[in-house]
């Protein structure tokens, strides 16, 4: 094959012929550049979990299965167990997630069926203005103005009345200390209400017109749209938003560290002070003496990073399903 | 008759709920900006921006934590961003709907999802443990980390939005495909990406948890990123857990700037989406 | 049509990055030599006469993955014509175009096979640079697709691709460009504002000088007014008329008026297959095919 070099080039030519070249070149480092910082995605979530790995390799040497169902946690004798923290983490997130689901879908439903066209995007961004206001601020405010009140007014009531009961009653008994494992619940709820209703809200959007202006047309109230026609057309959705939440809820740090009291002991009220994973890491970490404790924390926080990624993965399964079916009807 | 009545019924109860969780959400909201209104107004004066962190007792500003928040955030943005943009490029321009760019996609939600906490005991072991102390650097590093997800996901779904016929109208051109992207593409969506930026630098200006374990905090006025690095957040959370009542009060108004500065973003960023549009 | 339309299953999308690795060889590089030349001296100028075949189609297939949507076309095109492509939508009539300048090439997937020689070279030859045949070969979209800059720039943008002008000989170009597409005297005092704030109409006409300005040899419009009010498209068709003198123009329409008025030759396509081809007249008064005349006469599509 003969080569270009033989043909004789005008100025032109060798112009033309140096931009394609050039052209060319960085079209491949181009192209290879995004897919290496694409590596680097993938490289950053292996590195952090190989890196929890080796942190944590001496407290699983150590303790093995038995760390996960451990209450001691005693850094004199180096013995180190994560049920309180574990129990305290899924606890404050349950009551996060019973208050925040109901109060996120009378928001969702709010914004996409009730309000006035003009009053949809003023509400929706004050919503999400409170998911934008850091967490250290809910912090210093459950401690500073929530707890106080909390024990003042409602505490007493509810240890009154409710503590009384049979069965349910030990949940809500002891003194009214304010802070404590069931305000830590509330303020997480607040704080994950703007995620699981901007969630809510995307899907409830999907639900096509004609499906609910047929319902409409068959005489359906507003509430029957709603509990017939859109929820069961994104539940799979809505299931998804909630799972988003509860990640959220879970991994949740400085809110917590505020307002639970951070107390390594297990207590059947929730109005006693507990711990979470989180709020164990941020208050024990630096202060960590010896090769074994910093291990069991960074055990910890290897849990807490496995428990947050199979809830992320379940979400994510979710909402693939709900756009898969989406995928079939159209 | 009966049955229509208790639809109705039902129905009102259930819409004047929808209504009271919607109220309630916003109560929450209006109830924790007026506390910080009312708990941090009285304690911002000159002071605040012109002098360090005081000993308790003593006056004293947040001079050395705002400018050293004021350094972690722009390194943590001026890290993490171009890594961030570099790969939701890949994602969209050239992976498109391969296997690597749909695990890449599933992996950065893994890292968005991540809790911060646990970034900061990652950047501890991978930098602080390895140079021996604390470092601004290794906050910047942390915070970066954050940064890089969100970057990322908006990032994408900007380039996304750029309509097909505009890539193709410039290569019909026979522009290589590095001038279509940064000559058309970035350009029609640099609204959008700034706007991710914007919510990203919100994000971390607030984030605490992985400050603790890295850049931790500085009594003194630095500037130095090589070393501990005072900040709001880490000042604002050991201010306020401390019994002196005017630490106490530096906290609030700390709380009271760095909130009024992150919804300040926010709206800028709002602004500055709808304006695409 | 998606972006991401089609699959590449498990494998890296970097193939069409990849082709531009090639071997040069000396019919590249004497078509490549041809189109500066015309650069230089205004295109136009290389060749004259009456039917001169410019774009020669030999059994040309194309497939979306598995799907093949043009059944082996063949097609002689003139230089310095006006050919209409007409047919019902999905025919392959906007397929057929976007070979000629292998803008699909953008989608993995997409793939064509059989020949099509552009002055005698394949240009469906792996070894064709992908962007110098976009530079010869400009097209125009159905809808207008200013870049998000200012008019002079966008114009700017394609010439600066491949030729170093001065200040001043880049001043002309864009005048050149603008006043081929009759836009000059709405914009020339407004040079500096943004091309996605003129009028729809205008937008479009902003696209041709676009394209005008690189110098191509072939003008590819896929259904260039379809997008426009009745004025804007009487603007465009009056310039096709303009431009044919010193392009080839392929243009795809559904619009039938449309390929009568404006084009010299029509192929009407159907179901992914060329039905017939001649010169336009024979076309609307003779056709020679059934399918050819129930399609003119509105019987179907």
């Amino acid at each position: 094959m003969e080569q270009v070099a033989s043909i004789p080039a005008t100025a032109a030519e060798r112009i033309l012929q140096r931009r394609l070249r050039r052209g060319h070149l960085a079209d491949r480092l181009f192209a290879y550049t995004t897919m290496l910082f694409a590596g680097v995605v993938l490289f950053l979530v292996l590195a952090i979990s190989v890196a929890l790995l080796v942190g944590a390799w001496p407290a699983i040497r150590q303790f093995g299965f038995g760390f996960l169902t451990s209450a001691e946690w005693n850094p004199v004798t180096d013995n180190y167990g994560a049920v309180v923290p574990l129990v305290g983490t899924l606890v404050t997130s349950a009551i996060a997630m019973i208050i925040a689901v109901p109060v996120s879908f009378g928001i969702a439903v709010f914004i996409t069926e009730l309000a006035p066209r003009w009053l949809r995007r003023p509400i929706g961004t004050a919503v999400e203005l409170l998911a934008a206001i850091p967490s250290i601020i809910y912090g210093m405010w459950g401690l500073f103005v929530f707890a106080p009140l909390f024990a003042e007014y409602l505490q007493p009531w509810v240890i009154e009345h409710i503590g009384r009961l049979p069965l349910i009653g030990a949940l809500f008994s002891g003194p009214p200390l304010g802070i404590g494992v069931f305000t830590a619940g509330i303020i997480l709820a607040v704080m994950v209400i703007p995620f699981v209703t901007a969630v809510m809200r995307d899907v409830f959007e999907l639900v096509p017109a004609v499906l609910k202006e047929s319902a409409y047309g068959l005489g359906a109230t507003t509430w029957e749209v709603l509990r017939h026609v859109v929820l069961p057309y994104t539940k799979v959705g809505v299931a998804g938003g909630i799972m988003l939440g509860l990640g959220r809820a879970l991994g949740e740090t400085m809110a917590v560290t505020f307002v639970i009291g951070n107390a390594h002991q297990f207590n059947s009220s929730l109005f006693m002070p507990g711990n979470t994973i989180s709020s164990t890491l941020a208050n024990e970490f630096t202060e960590a003496t010896g090769e074994l404790y910093t291990a069991a924390l960074i055990e910890l926080g290897l849990v807490l990073f496995f428990i947050t990624f199979l809830v992320l993965a379940l979400a994510k399964l979710l909402l693939l399903r709900l756009t898969a079916r989406e995928g079939e009807r159209t | 008759m009966s049955l229509y009545v208790r639809r109705r019924i039902v129905n009102a109860v259930g819409l004047a709920l929808s209504i009271f969780a919607t109220a309630f959400g916003l109560f929450w909201l209006g109830w924790l900006l007026w506390t910080l209104v009312a708990q941090g107004l009285p304690w911002i004066d000159l002071s605040v921006f012109s002098q360090p962190t005081p000993p308790p007792g003593d006056v004293g500003g947040l001079s050395n934590a705002i400018i050293g928040s004021l350094l972690l955030t722009g390194s943590g943005i001026v890290i993490g961003a171009p890594i961030g943009v570099l790969a939701a490029t890949y994602l969209s321009e050239f992976g498109r709907k391969t296997h690597l760019a749909s695990v890449v996609r599933f992996v950065n939600d893994i890292l968005l999802s991540a809790p911060s906490i646990v970034i900061g005991v990652f950047i501890y072991e991978l930098i602080v443990l390895r140079t021996g102390h604390f470092s601004g650097w290794a906050g910047g590093m942390a915070l970066a980390l954050i940064v890089i997800p969100i970057v990322v996901r908006t990032t994408e779904d900007m380039l996304c939005l750029v309509p097909v016929s505009l890539r193709e109208a410039a290569a019909a051109l026979g522009a290589p495909r590095w001038r279509v992207i940064f000559a058309v593409v970035y350009r029609a969506s640099r609204a959008g990406i700034l706007t991710g930026m914007l919510l990203a630098v919100a994000r971390i200006s607030g984030e605490t948890a992985p400050l603790l374990f890295t850049a931790l905090n500085n009594q003194f006025w630095s500037l130095d990123m090589g070393g501990a690095l005072a900040n709001l957040p880490v000042v604002i959370f050991q201010f306020a857990m401390s019994p002196y009542e005017d630490w106490q009060h530096l906290a609030w108004a700390g709380a009271l700037l760095i909130t009024a500065g992150i919804l300040a973003l926010n709206i800028i960023a709002r602004v500055l989406g709808r304006a695409r549009k | 049509m998606a972006y991401d339309g089609s699959s590449a299953r498990g494998r890296i999308d970097l193939r069409p990055l990849g082709s531009y690795k090639r071997e040069q060889t000396v019919e590249d590089a004497r078509a490549r030599q041809s189109w500066t030349a015309g650069v230089e001296q205004g295109a136009g100028q290389a060749a004259k006469g009456s039917a001169v075949t410019c774009i020669e189609v030999r059994d040309l297939s194309f497939f979306y993955g598995r799907y093949q949507a043009l059944q082996a076309i063949n097609l002689e095109l003139q230089a310095r014509r006006v050919t209409a492509f007409i047919g019902p939508s999905g025919c392959g009539k906007s397929t057929l175009l976007r070979t000629f300048n292998r803008i699909y090439e953008l989608y993995p997937g997409q793939y064509a096979t059989g020949e099509i020689l552009i002055d005698g070279s394949n240009i469906l030859d792996k070894r064709q640079d992908l962007n110098l045949l976009r530079a010869r070969v400009g097209m125009v979209f159905q809808k207008p697709t200013p870049f998000p800059m200012s008019i002079y720039d966008n114009i700017a943008f394609g010439v600066k691709l491949y030729q170093r002008l001065s200040r001043y000989d880049m001043d002309e170009r864009v005048e050149w460009a603008l006043r081929k597409a009759a836009l000059w005297d709405e914009v020339k005092d407004k040079l500096k504002q943004s091309g996605t704030l003129l009028s729809g109409g205008q937008q479009q006409r902003l696209c041709l000088a676009r394209a005008v300005a690189v110098k191509p040899e072939i003008l590819l419009l896929d259904e260039p007014a379809s997008a426009l009010d009745p004025i804007s498209t009487l603007k465009i068709e009056e310039l096709i008329e303009e431009l044919k003198g010193e392009y080839t123009i392929i243009i795809v329409t559904h619009n039938m008026q449309q390929a009568a008025r404006v084009s010299d030759y029509t192929a009407f396509m159907y179901l992914g297959k060329l039905v017939e081809f001649a010169d336009t007249d024979t076309i609307f008064t003779r056709p020679r095919e059934k399918e050819t005349e129930d399609y003119i006469t509105g019987r179907y599509g």
